[in-house]
């Protein structure tokens, strides 16, 4: 592992053009990138105070989300510090440990509410389903990286074979939130290493064109009941949807003032169900109304054009992939959770990151900043090569 | 083309830059696919918290405001003299939020441990649960708790959600039976009560469980009821109220004042222990009622939070007929107490004059060989009957030729006038109109005509007349103010609003007429010959009065009424109707005792005693104004102070 002094760094490249200056090679050196540092830190801060009313001033909650949020932004700066090359090694070697603790959680996992989650060692459980979140993109980045892009048809095979094996296995606990977060960080490094148009609109056709035989004579009829019931909850008033109804209920009546820090009717009277986790959004709509609402998307707006902005300036194809499929799957989350909480997205489970209370998901999300981070200060030494 | 990419870090620069492009050219497609999305998610909660806010404003509201109707306050009943009649006690109710409870009937069984729930609770409660009500309003499971119950809901309550004991205030008679017909009672309301509700009725009694069911209480239940209030609570998702928001404070319902002096309503009460009768005693000032009894009565109270089966059992089929209001309800032939006004009628249409004097061997006969029309004296009361011996010893066969000189369309307009065979218009519900017949009427509902015989038998108040005791007393009334009669009524004030009923009729007669009839009424109790002279014993005032006897049963011709071969309840019922004092009326009454069998001996005593009670009040408040005015007499400089600050 080489690890580069900001004298060192500059010693090493005399002949270059670009000089950096002093403040951004500081943080080359620490291997943070100060915006997207800055966004996090204000999300989260955000995420606490809305989380504090939702939680109906709940201290216990407040200090074990903080305490994630410390884990969590350590390993995010451990995570920076990685070499770059040195994350590509590793991630298909992530891939398989995950791979195998997937197959542990079916055969000897524990859970709650039908769902086979975790794995519980004792003094302490996890989902190594949150492990695939990583693994994944490094994984599928890596493959199609070290590759001809835009990618050969066997090897979107290989890519698809990489997405579909912990899918399914994260599908099967079952835990359909996960395992649509693991399919999109596979399919948008496919997307982006420059899979065909050709590829990707004929795939929508075939789930088109496939959905109605399976309608028709595959599916049993509660089945299609429970698609139904995903696709339009309103249907089902006192079940799930009644989640949805509040949820807007309480969305829609905070209108465009809110009702106020800790005075949203909805949730504080516990109307709103989840309100703490899933359905947190809607807490900031109905206390900080539709300017809440606006100022918090625009902050994931900040944070995934970062991202965006850390991929378009990367060294590699590897970290291209990784940094792009990171920040995009980062906004997958935002995206399928505040669809769904407004009711325009079925409810899948999908919680708001780095705003609902959350433990390991919240180490996860920010490890993947840690990525995007290493892949943002990688030192340009490969200038020569090219 | 595999082993390129494998070293595809020796691949071309422009090899290389072209695949970056690739890759920076989806990025920029997914950066706008990211914009697009945003503008998704704004578009969407702009539509929800601007387009549709004020429908989810109400949706949030109608979530977490609760509106609870507020019981008001029943209005109370007092006396003439402000004594309370009828009042409002803290009751405490065992209440179940049905929302709160999973399975109703694992805790009635768990409640049944504890305290006694019958099944006709859990009937009452199932209806009323199923009654349109609020969601998680308290549903009245037991009513009337003892303290002991209560006691040992309170140590249980922990583990029965959605059980709550209730205060609520619900009436109380505190005089019982005294008062039972007149003021009536309130009860639970039933479902038949429910059904004739309307929308708005409905939501007046959306506190309420109580409705007047009979007498005054139902009469005036809307003014007693007051209106609802209502309170907007807010509460939580699970149905615990936690602050009040806004309060509508219900109006409580408006107080009676009766004109019913419960001391005489007591005397008359108690003098009719023993019998079965009734008693109605008027202000003939006002037409207010005084006293208004019936005997035998029951325990009002027993009816306020559901009577149980047996005791009601008892009442109802009790010969006694306990629940029945005599004094508006029951109606008794007048017998000879017609006669006062019959005479007066003579008078006035000339066919009998002062001087008017008849043979009385006993009997009257329309003509020779026809049947006999006895006298009640089976010798007659002599040669030279006039109209004050008539009344006085009340005889028949005077009253008889009357009737034939008179005949009965001349007769029923004098007792029409006098209120007999309508409604009195009392403010008493299920009031009896009893029958004063006429030649129509006969025609109309026998279908025969009217025959001479029928006038003999209605003018000693036989045949087909009946009468309440309260048009016996109402006539009375009409009698002693010389013509001035009275819608009778008990309420004086409701609220603050004073009652006074207008005459609702005018009898003319002229003064000597009056007076004539007045003395002969005088003489039944003060006449050394009066029917009613055993009442005059110590009488420090002027009583004038009539008795009556009225028969239950016909009795054969040539046969003579004999006590002791009929059953007791079927002999003669005794009546008396008396006004005092004589010469200045304040008080008219009228007393019907069942099978007392004559008016002088059974219903006259009645009459002395509630004419007694009565001075002893007049007298006891003339006392206390003269001591009154002694003491503001003493303090002359006092009241020239008051007098010099009104001045001012």
């Amino acid at each position: 592992m080489k690890m580069h002094g900001g004298r060192d760094f500059v010693r090493h490249m005399p002949g270059s053009t670009q000089t950096f200056k002093k403040g951004e090679s500081f943080w080359r050196i620490v291997h943070v990138d100060p915006w997207l540092l800055l966004a996090l830190l204000i999300l989260t801060g955000t995420g606490l105070s809305i989380l504090y009313s939702a939680s109906g001033t709940s201290e216990f909650m407040i200090k074990r989300q903080i305490i994630f949020f410390s884990i969590a932004y350590i390993g995010m700066f451990a995570i920076a510090q990685c070499p770059v090359n040195f994350l590509e090694r590793s991630g298909k070697w992530l891939y398989v440990f995950g791979i195998v603790l997937l197959i542990l959680v079916l055969l000897i996992g524990v859970g709650a509410k039908g769902a086979q989650r975790w794995l519980s060692l004792g003094f302490i459980r996890f989902q190594p389903a949150e492990i695939l979140k990583l693994a994944m993109p490094l994984c599928v980045a890596a493959y199609l990286g070290s590759r001809a892009l835009p990618p050969k048809l066997k090897h979107i095979g290989g890519c698809l074979a990489l997405v579909a094996l912990p899918a399914l296995l994260i599908f099967k606990q079952p835990d359909l939130g996960t395992a649509i977060l693991v399919t999109a960080s596979g399919l948008i490094a496919l997307f982006l290493a420059g899979l065909s148009w050709r590829y990707i609109l004929g795939s929508l056709l075939l789930v088109v064109v496939a959905s109605w035989p399976m309608w028709n004579f595959v599916m049993h009829d509660y089945q299609k009941q429970r698609v139904l019931t995903l696709l339009n909850p309103e249907a089902d008033r006192l079940g799930s949807g009644w989640n949805i109804i509040q949820s807007k209920t309480a969305i829609g009546s905070g209108g465009l003032e809110g009702k106020g820090w800790m005075q949203g009717t909805q949730s504080q009277l516990d109307f709103l169900p989840e309100s703490h986790t899933d359905f947190i959004i809607a807490v900031l709509a109905e206390e900080f109304g539709l300017k809440g609402v606006v100022l918090l998307l625009s902050l994931y707006g900040i944070i995934v054009a970062r991202g965006l902005m850390i991929a378009w300036r990367a060294q590699n194809h590897f970290g291209r992939l990784l940094a792009g499929s990171v920040t995009l799957t980062f906004f997958v989350y935002v995206f399928v959770n505040v669809g769904m909480v407004s009711g325009i997205l079925p409810v899948v489970g999908v919680p708001l990151p780095l705003v609902s209370l959350g433990g390991t998901s919240l180490v996860t999300l920010m490890a993947g900043f840690g990525l995007l981070m290493a892949v943002a200060t990688e030192p340009k030494k490969t200038q020569t090569q090219t | 083309m595999p082993a390129l990419g494998k070293h595809h870090r020796h691949s071309t620069i422009a090899n290389e830059g072209h695949q970056r492009r690739i890759i920076q050219w989806r990025l920029l497609v997914a950066f706008l696919g990211v914009v697009v999305l945003l503008g998704v998610l704004v578009t969407r909660f702009y539509l929800l918290q601007i387009k549709q806010h004020q429908n989810f404003v109400t949706l949030s509201d109608r979530n977490r405001i609760q509106v609870q109707p507020v019981a008001p306050t029943r209005g109370l009943i007092y006396d003439r003299n402000g004594i309370l009649l009828a009042d409002n006690r803290p009751s405490y109710r065992l209440s179940v939020i049905p929302e709160r409870v999973k399975n109703l009937d694992a805790l009635f069984i768990e409640l049944n441990k504890i305290i006694d729930v019958s099944p006709s609770d859990i009937d009452r409660f199932k209806k009323l649960k199923n009654r349109a009500r609020a969601p998680y309003q308290p549903t009245p499971l037991k009513l009337d708790l003892s303290p002991e119950e209560i006691a040992k809901i309170s140590v249980n309550e922990y583990r029965l959600p959605g059980v709550e004991v209730e205060a609520e205030l619900v009436r109380y008679y505190p005089y019982g039976e005294l008062l039972a017909h007149t003021i009536g009672y309130v009860g639970r309301i039933n479902e038949r009560e429910l059904k004739a509700f309307d929308e708005d009725t409905k939501k007046d009694y959306s506190a309420t469980f109580s409705i007047g069911k009979i007498g005054l209480e139902k009469q005036y239940e809307r003014a007693l009821l007051g209106a609802v209030g209502s309170r907007f609570l807010e509460t939580n998702a699970h149905g615990r109220a936690l602050r009040e928001l806004e309060r509508e404070a219900p109006e409580p319902g408006r107080d009676l004042h009766l004109h019913l002096d419960l001391h005489l309503q007591k005397a008359a009460y108690e003098a009719l222990t023993g019998w079965r009768g009734a008693v109605v005693a008027i202000d003939v000032k006002t037409g207010g009622v005084l006293a208004m009894a019936s005997s035998p009565s029951f325990d009002p109270n027993l009816f306020v939070t559901g009577i149980s089966y047996t005791d009601y059992n008892a009442l109802n089929s009790s010969k006694d007929l306990p629940l029945y209001n005599r004094t508006i309800q029951a109606q008794y032939p007048p017998g000879s107490t017609l006669k006062p006004i019959l005479g007066l009628g003579g008078l006035e249409t000339g066919l009998i004059s002062a001087h008017t004097r008849i043979n009385d061997p006993g009997f009257y006969q329309l003509a020779e060989g026809e049947r006999l029309y006895r006298d009640w004296k089976k010798w007659g009361h002599g040669k030279h009957v006039d109209l004050h011996q008539a009344i006085t010893e009340s005889c028949d066969t005077f009253f008889y030729e009357l009737a034939v000189r008179l005949g009965i369309d001349n007769m029923h307009p004098i007792g029409a006038h006098f209120g007999l065979g309508q409604h009195t218009g009392i403010d008493v519900p299920n009031e009896r109109s009893g029958l004063w017949p006429s030649r129509q009427w006969k025609k109309k509902h026998r279908r025969q005509p009217w025959y001479p015989g029928d006038s003999l038998n209605v003018s000693i108040g036989q045949g087909d007349v009946l009468t309440t005791p309260l048009q016996l007393a109402v006539m009375t009334a009409t009698f002693a103010s010389q013509g001035q009669r009275f819608e009778p009524h008990l309420v004086k004030q409701l609220g603050k609003q004073k009652i006074e009923k207008k005459g609702v009729d005018i009898v003319s007669a002229s003064r000597e007429n009056w007076a004539y009839v007045n003395k002969a009424m005088e003489s039944v109790v003060h006449g050394l010959r009066g029917t009613a002279k055993g009442i005059n014993k110590g009488l420090s005032y002027r009583v004038a009065g009539k008795t009556g006897t009225a028969q239950v049963v016909g009795i054969a011709q040539d046969t003579d009424y004999d006590r002791d071969k009929i059953s007791q309840r079927n002999w003669d019922h005794a009546l008396f109707i008396a006004f005092a004092p004589a010469d200045a009326p304040e008080i008219a009454l009228a007393v019907v005792i069942e099978n007392g069998e004559h008016g002088s001996s059974a219903a006259a005593p009645v009459a002395r005693s509630v004419f007694d009670s009565w001075f002893d009040i007049e007298a006891a408040r003339k006392a206390k104004m003269h001591s009154s005015q002694k003491i503001s007499t003493r303090h002359p400089a006092k009241a020239d102070f008051m007098v010099s600050e009104v001045n001012q």
